[in-house]
């Protein structure tokens, strides 16, 4: 790698080759390194004869950046789970519900003829309304689906198929998720306008944009309760009045809001919602859409056959799926005091420890009235956030979303903040849910105190830097 | 009536199961809601209120004796915060 003269103001880490490049050197460089590499450097004033320890990793395995502060034979090996934005363990009291109905309660709940559907419908009817409970809607406002994506699919097509005749046009925003956007482009394929609304530097949008995108034949506003990967949530009751006052229907992704934030459907006027149970300590592969009836909102379905959900999603619900789902609303409502307090502290805590190490960033907003706090996204400049992961490999976190974190692009979420390439190559996303412990969060503070520091100290960047060099002046190349 | 010898058996039964969680993430919330809750409703004086929350703990034991058993029957590795327990 070679750095000429003239100054280039293009982002450099964007350049995979580099990235992997760095990565690597990163992998050869830890395995050389002795086990009980950082900070204990005064430990030769002490006269005991430190052992070495008694488990080496395996030959070729690239842990090798382990903990310089205790014997790490005396501990488990399994990571610790920090990445509850990509999904959540099933709480044992959901499992205990969902147990019933692969077990005794196998009933069809579609079949009126006899016992059998008819339990199972009960319980079915009992989940609609814990779901339509936790945002202050009607349980026939509930369809039940496969999840959000399938809920999302759903509406952005669905609602501006139905109402194609009049109105051709879509509003969302650049930092949905990827099935919204995708649908989205779907949409556009189909002959559609989409707008797609900027937002600030900390990733909310401008309500003055929304109502200067708002035309005649606009149909549809979907914008997104909860950031998956910053935890920035849109002001819901401001866009909802804007797009009542206009006629619009506003639908919202509240995969990561529901039952985390309060929403009320009617208080903010929001017409159609997506949720997803996996994200609740629910089981995979449930989740609903929330349709308002009044004023009615009308879609063309995607899945047709039987007519079940009213003819919206077709095909025979899932009881143990459903009724699993129900439960964790439940839950979520029951706990909902308690849970926020915990994750509150805990975020608190986390915040601090890592915003601690200098040259950080926090990712989100500043204004606990707009941050939902499980979700804490930190940038750690002159580190790329694929090599700390590496370093991190005891505890399981994601750079980015889950469907974007197996490459090494950064994150079109931070991007569309404004962060550059490198402080969007280098962030990471902490999640913190109910089942999270404390023990786990001084775990994590500690481990990446410690791995940012050394990563920092064998990266070029952070030396050039330290001299002076301002990195922006600098032009790489060498593919 | 509910005595506050119920009560506290019921507290010492629930706080056993939470301990038999194989899964450290259950068992330590377990813990923490079963001891909180209690704590929380410590100054709870209406006797029908006290039989209620008391038959809501008889069955949230029941679902712990069978989620602790279902957790003990799958088990995977201790988490890296998991201190080894030394056999024998
Ligand atoms: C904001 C958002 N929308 C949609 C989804 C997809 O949900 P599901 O996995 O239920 O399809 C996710 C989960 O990754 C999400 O975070």
């Amino acid at each position: 790698m070679m750095f000429s003269k003239s100054v280039r103001a293009t982002p450099f880490l964007k350049d995979a080759c580099f990235s992997r490049a760095f990565a690597e050197s990163i992998r050869q460089f830890s395995h050389g390194l002795p086990s009980r590499m950082a900070s204990k450097g005064k430990d030769i004033h002490t006269s005991t004869i430190v052992e070495p320890p008694k488990v080496q990793p395996p030959e070729g395995s690239t842990i090798s950046l382990k903990s310089s502060s205790r014997d790490d034979s005396m501990f488990g090996t399994r990571p610790i789970y920090l990445d509850v934005q990509a999904t959540t363990p099933t709480d044992p009291r959901v499992l205990d519900k969902m147990l019933t109905f692969y077990t005794g309660l196998y009933g069809n709940p579609h079949s009126s003829t006899h016992a059998y559907g008819w339990e199972t419908e009960k319980e079915v009817e009992k989940a609609r309304a814990h779901v339509a409970e936790l945002i202050g809607a009607d349980p026939k406002e509930i369809i039940f689906t496969s999840g959000a994506t399938e809920t999302n699919n759903m509406v952005i097509k669905g609602v501006p198929r139905f109402y194609k005749k009049t109105k051709r046009h879509i509003i969302t925003t650049q930092t949905e998720h990827k099935c919204v956007l995708d649908s989205a482009r779907h949409m556009q394929d189909e002959g559609y306008d989409v707008t797609y609304l900027p937002v600030n530097s900390e990733g909310l949008i401008s309500l003055d944009d929304l109502r200067k995108a708002i035309r005649k034949d606009t149909c549809l506003v979907s914008i997104m309760a909860v950031n998956n990967e910053i935890g920035v949530i849109q002001p819901l009751k401001e866009i909802g009045e804007i797009c009542r006052e206009h006629k619009v229907f506003f639908h919202t992704d509240a995969a990561q809001a529901y039952g985390k934030i309060d929403i009320d459907v009617n208080d903010m006027k929001i017409d159609l919602l997506s949720i997803s149970s996996h994200k609740i300590y629910g089981p995979k592969g449930a989740g609903a859409c929330f349709i308002r009836r009044r004023p009615r909102v009308r879609l063309e379905p995607i899945i047709t056959g039987g007519g079940q959900e009213r003819g919206l999603r077709s095909g025979t619900l899932a009881p143990p799926l459903v009724c699993g789902f129900g439960e964790a609303a439940r839950l979520m409502k029951e706990e909902s005091k308690y849970d926020r307090a915990y994750i509150d502290r805990l975020s608190e805590k986390l915040k601090k420890g890592l915003l601690s190490i200098p040259s950080t960033q926090f990712n989100g907003s500043t204004n606990p009235k707009y941050q939902y706090p499980g979700c804490v996204n930190v940038s750690f400049a002159y580190i790329e956030g694929e090599s700390l992961l590496m370093a991190l490999k005891d505890i399981a976190l994601s750079s980015g979303s889950a469907c974007t974190s197996a490459s090494l692009e950064p994150s079109y979420v931070l991007h569309a903040l404004g962060a550059d390439d490198a402080l969007a190559h280098s962030s990471i996303r902490f999640g913190i849910g109910r089942f999270t412990t404390e023990a786990e969060i001084d775990y994590v503070i500690n481990a990446i105190n410690e791995r940012v520091e050394f990563l920092r100290k064998m990266s070029p960047l952070w030396e050039m830097v330290q001299e002076g060099i301002d990195l922006n002046s600098i032009e790489w190349s060498g593919h | 009536m509910t005595t506050s010898k119920q009560v506290l058996g019921l507290y010492k039964s629930l706080l056993e199961k939470a301990y038999k969680f194989d899964n450290y993430n259950f068992r330590e919330y377990a813990k923490r809601k079963v001891s909180d809750s209690f704590r929380m409703n410590k100054d709870v004086k209406d006797e029908n209120e006290i039989k209620n929350l008391y038959n809501e703990g008889i069955n949230q034991l029941a679902m712990l004796d069978r989620q602790t058993t279902i957790s003990k029957m799958f088990t995977f590795d201790k988490l890296v915060v998991e201190p080894l327990r030394k056999h024998h």
